[in-house]
């Protein structure tokens, strides 16, 4: 019996190993800055979502009966990790990373059929399920950035401090956490216009949450992780749609609202530049296996993430937004995949019919 | 609390009523269900199924007398499409069903034939040829592979092969080699058999 | 000459603010093409053998029309075309014909089909030829002089009789194909010079050494058509073959001015050269699905198709040689080289020089739409344009295919928009007609989504799995109604024999009844008139019982008779009647072991 692979013969070598890789590597100037603005928490947490991950993948493959050394090179849960990482509090302690990554890579991820089954993005699904679970460790660990820990004479925390508050929790003598850690720009923008306590005008007085474009110190890991995007847009990695449609979005709909109400609402800079914003617009919302697929569907699916983070920053209950609209934007991914299908060549606009769609 | 529950009465009849009327409206017309299921089934008229041929299978099947795993030559595909149209479980097939062949047909081995005419009675579907005491041969194209004819030849001249592959009845066998199944690599053909010489069949 | 001069100009400015549209997907390439493109075509030895299979185009295969042991010359038909879309073949060089047999044939199958087997003599003795268009110094006057005078029915002609059938890959039969053409009155013929797949340069050189072959051959498939003009496309890393197609037209367009043939250079992007895509990128217009170009007014031909049509008519040759790529990492010369169909591949790998511990691969085509050889032991065919062997490493021999992971490469590439990943998933299902939703029959197989495939799953394969499924399901489905349809008939008819055999044996007892009532009659009247009944009576029982005797007798006798008539008992053998006692004893071994079980 003759048995050959059928063409084409041609492969450029491309692999999700390497994808993942390089996605991986280019977040590598956005964790540098982070780590500079918010302390060596970042590198921590990092260092251990990487460690659980790869643990718990391994176990479950293991478990499924799958070959555990060709998955985990996929290293797909090495940057979910690391993606756990960043967006975690900079303080977290060590089991809030555990469960995290738990629900990523067992409960959204492998639960599902593992890499390229899963309707969730496993990274938001942890941050998700942690911020609904742990609010007040999820808000409170956001270590005082160290501008203006610099600037008003607050405190940071040395390497090895790092390591032994967040593994122990035992912080230097003579140190609080409250005295550490501060609101992120987000949140006192959020709490105090919803309390209608001050206005921008008064905060921006402060002199403590406004930097030059966003909120003052994440605009710098923003600007970060907006560079290595656009390296990866470049480079072909990932496609314009989805960070380019998040993003005009979510500028558009601050200036639309922003433009009426000047005292409630942030500029669309800050937007832009705040939070996860930037990491979410090209390292989050791109994650292939969860977003949509067709042209037209990307565009909506990165609008749609971009109006649910404004509506949830303004008018919703937490902070920042990227989880939860990149969770429910993934549950739109197959409508739109299936309602934004390109016109095949030689078919007329109109030719699909939607009846036998059941 | 009287006129909650008369608004419920109320409202439920209401949509009942709309419920029901939709119903008869609406009704979807569709072939009857013992078409659609003799329309899957292969039409062998083996008899394998314990019944005296395809319509009769079908027809026990829609009235739910037999089971949807009783047809050899329709393989695992029948099961699923049957499953599938009857919204039933997918059942595996019959245990002395398992032994899955390709397609095959009748062939008389002239030499041996007698000419007895019992194959031609036995043939469902008429597709063997031949007179008393003349040779009998089977119509390649139109034998449904039954094997109902073995049995009456009283010289064992009916043998089953496979049907040939040819360019027009070849297929792409599906994709076997991936991460979860590295050995499917071994089956691909090596160089050396592609420069061996005379790698004649 | 002003004029000439004026129009010559026009040209030059129609050619450079020609306008081209687009097609989606697609992806670059290196061409790999610099390492045959610039030697001369060589020409192939005569092989000590010939395999022509007789089906070497899309239709009916071709009736072979020699004997074992008939000598045949070159260029002999040995299989006439069978039915409307068939084509003939034809002896590839002199020599005798010494088997028509089943060989290994060219095909990702591996399967063997008929082929005519021709030991060559070595002399290659040519058959009359009989060109339609003879040279001004022929003085033979049956020869026309020119296109112009001979009509479409002529050249469709001698085009069906040469064989000639689609040599860019799709075989299909020239002439029923322009003849079609003709009848849907199609205004454009496009030729197709892309040769957008790697490493394959036939076309290129073709043009490059032949040009003025290529634009007869155009001149003449434009008259069969009645086509008002023509587009040659070709890819613009040819750059020498588009001169040269330049130069040669340069007299054409000047002296013919009804002749209205434009070079147009298309971006390299694979697959410019696919069919659909060079007519979206020179009209814009979209070959609707499941129709044809002549559905727009467009018929398109490969150009070594052009040359094959242009030798046919002014050489008189019929298709039997071809020009093939012979390319790769472990050939030592590679060349294009004019090969005598039939030959087998082994030995033009031999002459262009194999080294056979770098060989990885063989493949027939290019590295995107070709196929692995399942031996070289096969032939060259019509179809065979590139012969491809690899190195090591120099194709990628694919990884186990990972999960898919949604990334959409796949459609972003596609050059017919379809979303490959869906006809991924429910092809895999074996869900074939959610697959057909996905539009599987418009996928060309061109291999963009496996190349851009970071899983590396074997997307193509899955889709022609998928289509193969699906045809067989159909011809499946075809055969279980036939068989129902008969099974019906049958039963109608046993019932119908049934009912008769009812009827006449009602009426037997009828008449038996009526004939005994009568008897009965008859016996008592009888009794009535004689007074010595008994005596009679009883010789008639006797004589009754003896026609008995007898007619039992004659039974057995008759039954005996036809025994020994039996055909095949008849004029036996020793071994035959053998194997009767054999098959005997057997039979009575079986029906007493049968019994004692019981």
């Amino acid at each position: 019996m003759f048995l050959a692979q059928s063409s084409p013969y041609l492969k450029p070598g491309l692999s999700v190993s390497k994808m993942m890789l390089v996605v991986t590597l280019l977040m590598i100037p956005g964790i540098l800055t982070a780590t500079y603005i918010f302390g060596y928490g970042v590198l921590v947490n990092i260092f251990l979502a990487i460690i659980f991950a790869l643990s718990f993948e391994a176990i479950i493959l293991y478990l499924r009966k799958r070959p555990v050394k060709v998955y985990l090179n996929d290293k797909s849960a090495l940057l979910t990790a690391v993606i756990i990482g960043v967006a975690l509090p900079p303080l977290a302690p060590w089991w809030l990373t555990f469960i995290g990554v738990f629900f990523a890579i067992v409960i959204a991820k492998q639960l599902y059929g593992g890499l390229g089954y899963n309707t969730f993005n496993p990274a938001m699904v942890a941050y998700a399920i942690l911020l609904v679970s742990f609010p007040a460790e999820m808000t409170t660990y956001w270590q005082t950035s160290t501008m203006l820990a610099n600037q008003f004479d607050g405190q940071t925390l040395s390497f090895i401090e790092t390591i032994n508050f967040q593994i122990f929790g035992q912080l230097p003598v003579g140190m609080t956490i409250d005295a550490l850690t501060s609101a992120t720009p987000l949140d006192i923008v959020r709490t105090s216009v919803l309390n209608g306590s001050a206005t921008i005008d008064e905060i921006h007085a402060q002199g403590k949450t406004f930097g030059m474009l966003g909120g003052l110190g994440s605009e710098w890991v923003n600007l970060a992780f907006l560079a290595g995007g656009l390296f990866m847009m470049r480079k072909g990695l990932i496609s314009w749609h989805i960070p380019i449609s998040l993003l005009a979005t979510l500028g558009f709909l601050s200036l639309l609202f922003g433009s009426f109400e000047l005292d409630s609402n942030p500029s669309p800079l800050f937007h832009l530049f705040s939070g996860a914003t930037m990491l979410g617009a090209f390292f989050i919302a791109t994650d292939p296996v969860t977003a949509s697929t067709t042209p037209k569907g990307r565009i909506i699916y990165g609008m749609g993430i971009g109006a649910l983070i404004y509506i949830i920053r303004t008018w919703g209950g937490y902070p920042d937004a990227i989880a939860f609209a990149v969770l429910l934007m993934n549950m739109c991914a197959p409508l739109l995949d299936y309602y934004t299908q390109p016109r095949v060549y030689g078919h007329k606009a109109d030719e699909r019919d939607d009846e036998d769609y059941s | 609390m009287l006129s909650g529950i008369i608004a419920l009465i109320v409202l439920a009849s209401f949509f009942g009523m709309v419920l029901g009327l939709a119903a008869v409206v609406f009704k979807v017309e569709s072939s009857p269900v013992v078409e659609q299921i003799d329309a899957l089934l292969p039409q062998t008229q083996c008899g394998q199924c314990s019944f005296a041929g395809c319509r009769p299978y079908a027809e026990a099947i829609a009235a739910g007398e037999a089971q949807i795993n009783l047809c050899p030559p329709g393989g695992e595909n029948l099961v699923q499409s049957l499953a599938d149209l009857l919204d039933v479980e997918v059942l595996p097939l019959g245990e002395d069903e398992a032994v899955v062949q390709g397609p095959i047909v009748a062939v008389i081995i002239e030499e041996t034939c007698i000419g007895c005419t019992l194959c031609i009675q036995a043939c469902p579907v008429d597709a063997i040829l031949g007179a008393a005491k003349q040779m009998h041969t089977v119509i390649e194209s139109e034998c449904t592979g039954c094997e109902l004819c073995i049995a009456p030849c009283p010289v064992d001249c009916i043998e089953m092969i496979p049907v040939k592959q040819t360019l027009k009845n070849w297929r792409w066998p599906e994709p076997q080699y991936n991460a979860n199944n590295r050995e499917a690599e071994s089956i691909f053909t090596t160089i050396d058999h592609v420069l061996a010489e005379n790698s004649r069949p | 000459m002003s004029q000439s001069l004026s129009t010559s100009v026009a040209q030059k400015l129609k050619e450079k603010v020609r306008h081209l549209w687009s097609f989606p997907g697609g992806i670059h390439l290196s061409g790999k093409k610099s390492l045959s493109n610039h030697q001369p075509i060589t020409t192939a030895q005569t092989p000590k053998q010939l395999i022509i299979p007789l089906s070497q185009h899309i239709g009916q295969p071709a009736d072979p029309i020699v004997k074992v042991g008939d000598k045949v010359l070159k260029g002999q038909v040995i299989g006439y075309a069978s039915g409307s879309v068939s084509a003939p073949v034809h002896a590839s060089c002199s020599g005798t014909v010494t088997a028509i047999e089943e060989r290994l044939i060219p095909h990702p199958s591996g399967l063997s089909a008929l082929c005519v087997v021709i030991d060559t003599d070595g002399y290659d003795q040519w058959i009359k030829c009989s060109p339609l268009i003879g040279d001004s110094s022929d003085s033979d006057d049956t020869l026309y002089q020119t296109i112009s005078d001979l009509s479409s029915h002529q050249i469709s002609d001698q085009i069906a009789n040469a064989g000639i059938v689609g040599l860019g890959g799709a075989l299909y039969p020239a002439a029923a194909k322009l003849r079609t053409a003709e009848r849907m009155q199609t205004d454009t013929l496009i030729i197709n010079a892309a040769e957008c797949e790697p490493y394959i340069t036939c076309d290129d050189i073709l043009i490059q050494r032949r040009p003025e072959e290529v634009i007869l051959g155009i001149l003449l498939m434009k008259k069969v058509v009645g086509a008002k003009k023509c587009l040659i496309g070709i890819e613009d890393n040819k750059p020498e073959a588009y001169k040269a197609l330049l130069n040669s037209l340069r007299g054409y367009n000047n002296t013919h001015t009804e002749a209205q043939i434009e070079v147009i250079q298309v971006p390299t992007r694979y697959p410019a050269g696919g069919e659909k895509q060079l007519i979206q990128m020179l009209t814009g217009r979209e070959v609707p699905t499941q129709g044809l170009p002549m559905n727009i007014g467009i018929i398109c031909h490969n150009v070594t198709t052009a040359v094959a049509v242009y030798h046919a008519v002014y050489r008189g040759e019929p298709l039997i040689s071809r020009i093939v790529t012979i390319t790769g990492g472990a050939v030592k010369q590679p060349q294009n080289m004019e090969v005598p169909l039939g030959t087998p591949i082994r030995d033009i790998l031999n002459q262009a020089g194999l080294n056979k511990d770098k060989v990885e691969k063989i493949i027939m085509g290019g590295p995107m739409m070709g196929f692995a050889l399942p031996s070289i032991d096969t032939p060259v065919t019509k179809a065979t344009n590139c012969i491809l062997v690899s190195e090591k490493g120099e194709l990628a021999t694919p990884p186990p295919a990972m999960p898919c992971i949604r990334c959409a490469r796949c459609s972003d590439v596609c050059p017919m928009s379809l979303l490959p990943q869906q006809m991924y998933w429910y092809a895999k299902a074996r869900d074939l007609e959610k697959v057909q939703d996905y539009n599987i029959f418009d996928c060309i197989e061109c291999g963009c989504c496996s190349y851009a495939c970071p899983s590396n799953i074997p997307l193509v394969q899955y889709y022609r799995y998928a289509k193969t499924e699906i045809w067989d399901d159909e011809r499946e489905r075809n055969k279980s109604n036939i068989a129902r349809d008969r099974h019906e008939f049958r039963k109608e008819r046993l019932e119908k024999a049934k009912a008769a055999k009812a009827e006449a044996a009602r009426l037997r007892k009828e008449k038996l009844a009526k004939k005994k009532a009568l008897d009965a009659e008859k016996a008592k009247q009888e009794k009535e008139k004689s007074s010595t009944p008994s005596d009679e009576t009883k010789a008639v029982a006797s004589s009754s019982a003896d026609l008995i005797q007898e007619a039992i007798a004659r039974s057995k006798a008759k039954k005996a008779q036809q025994q020994s008539q039996k055909k095949n008992t008849d004029n036996l053998t020793e071994a035959q009647q053998k194997k009767i006692d054999e098959i005997n004893e057997r039979r009575r071994n079986r029906s007493s072991s049968e019994k004692t079980e019981e």
